[in-house]
């Protein structure tokens, strides 16, 4: 696509939706890959540090040292920046299109999961620096000297031994599954694949793909607590 | 003999600040309609000497899409695929107290009580235009095939009657179901492919320009249709919307090599 076309797309409310669908479509191949990368915490501790290292050695010899994990991280953020605005974007229009409220008003079909995309968004947001600040940094949530970089496994089992913590990651990943079940399935509504008869099918994977996120990731802190990880 | 307690919208015209009134509604039958219901205690207002509840009604039997308005939180109330002139005081019970309000959109600004401008809508189909093919006189019914599972969908679409109830029910005021369904019933017949990409393109934008909301694929639109019109008709115009868009690039690829 060259720069008009995306200028027209972008310039209408439906076009703004297909950037969300595509930048979500990546942000969740992230998190499912993410999840995945998580579970190798129960091969042991030297396996899953070995991962973590090897996640800095990806595309070697083309890439060098954390050059692949660099542009995966610039492609993430520049996803993650897009889905944002063009969701603030799209909010202001909604409220702005309706500036007298209902004194009643009933919702039919909607799900809960559709009903709290924004606010599932900013939770997950404010989710997403807080766990960059805590395991990538070892800024937040860690007594001094107790983030060691790179020794991935300690750095978990120590994090998710404090409760609050853990059940904070449980709550957002919780809000994270929500977002998904109804972002999924408004994937391929969006970019106009759902039709008279493939809808099931897009219902049915995002009810999988969101369960299997969030029961594969509360594992890891329910694991923590429960004195099976340590 | 029903009694039902009506709390209603009213609101002299369009800058007048409105308000809620309660009224009693008494002798009401349960074969009346709601509209006629409505007409029954406006009779008695007018034998009061004060001024009558104004709603909107032409066809009375579900087809214009003139009537519609909030009845307890619902566009056209309780009852599925049904507009307000076919839903029957049966449908209620004996001593119900009910909230009536107008839709509520900035692009269906209100007239006077429960009676909202809907001209918005006409403005996105003015923009769908005309099909710029000389057509002649009127061709054979036949002369052009049209296969049965198009021309089924193309008359599901088809059969939006303009109501406005999908942006009234809809969280964001949004005017996808409607504007999905005039795309596609004109899109999915072969008179309607010269113009295709131009027409969702033009009537998208109008859409967006009238100040309706952006839809988040909820769905309470497709719930309270009075036509049935489905949720996958406005996949059907994003669809449209993205391969017009990227048909712009080869447009301007074209232009550029000429
Ligand atoms: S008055 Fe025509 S649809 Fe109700």
């Amino acid at each position: 696509m060259n720069a008009s076309a995306v200028m027209m797309l972008w310039g209408t409310s439906i076009g703004k939706k297909a950037v969300m669908a595509v930048t979500g479509f990546i942000l969740v191949g992230f998190v499912i890959g993410h999840m995945l990368g998580n579970l190798k915490i129960y091969q042991g501790e030297e396996k899953f540090n070995a991962y973590a290292a090897w996640l800095r050695e990806v595309g070697s010899p083309a890439f060098g040292h954390e050059q692949f994990l660099w542009l995966a991280r610039l492609i993430l953020l520049m996803a993650t920046a897009l889905h944002i605005v063009a969701a603030a974007q799209l909010t202001q229009m909604s409220y702005d299109a309706r500036p007298v409220s209902y004194a009643q008003k009933k919702a039919i079909q909607a799900t809960y999961a559709s009903r709290t995309m924004r606010w599932g968004g900013v939770i997950i947001t404010l989710f997403v620096v807080y766990h960059i600040l805590h395991f990538t940094f070892g800024a937040v949530g860690f007594t001094p000297g107790q983030y060691k970089h790179l020794s991935v496994y300690r750095n978990v089992v120590i994090g998710f031994s404090v409760w609050y913590v853990a059940a904070f990651y449980i709550a957002a990943m919780v809000a994270l599954g929500l977002h998904m079940y109804h972002g999924v399935w408004s994937m391929f509504q969006t970019l106009g694949l759902n039709t008279e008869n493939a809808g099931r099918p897009y219902q049915a994977l995002a009810t999988v793909s969101s369960i299997v996120v969030v029961l594969g990731n509360i594992s890891v802190p329910t694991a923590v607590l429960a004195g099976l990880l340590k | 003999m029903m009694k039902l307690t009506l709390r209603v919208w009213r609101q002299k015209n369009a800058t007048a600040p409105g308000r809620f009134v309660t009224y009693e509604a008494k002798n009401v039958s349960q074969d009346m309609s709601f509209l006629e219901m409505l007409d029954v205690l406006n009779e008695e207002l007018i034998g009061r000497g004060e001024e009558p509840i104004a709603f909107e009604h032409d066809c009375r039997e579900g087809i214009c899409g003139s009537c519609g308005f909030m009845i307890d939180g619902l566009a056209h109330g309780p009852k599925r695929a049904t507009t307000v002139c076919q839903l029957h005081m049966r449908s209620f019970r004996d001593g119900d107290s009910l909230t009536i309000e107008p839709w509520r959109a900035r692009a269906f600004p209100v007239v006077k009580d429960l009676i909202v401008d809907r001209s918005a809508f006409d403005r996105i189909i003015q923009a769908g235009g005309f099909i710029s093919a000389p057509t002649g006189s009127a061709p054979d019914a036949n002369a052009i095939l049209i296969p049965k599972e198009h021309a089924d969908l193309a008359f599901d679409g088809a059969a939006c009657i303009g109501c406005g109830a999908c942006v009234a029910a809809c969280p964001n005021a949004a005017a996808m179901l409607f504007t999905a369904a005039k795309v596609s019933h004109l899109g999915l017949l072969p008179q309607g492919q010269p113009e295709r990409d131009d027409r969702v393109r033009k009537m998208v934008t109008v859409m967006d320009g009238e100040m309706f909301g952006s839809c988040t694929n909820i769905g309470e639109c497709e719930a309270v249709c009075p036509k049935e019109i489905r949720l996958y008709f406005i996949a059907r115009m994003n669809h449209d919307l993205i391969k017009a868009g990227i048909k712009v690039r080869k447009m301007s690829q074209q232009a550029a090599r000429i």
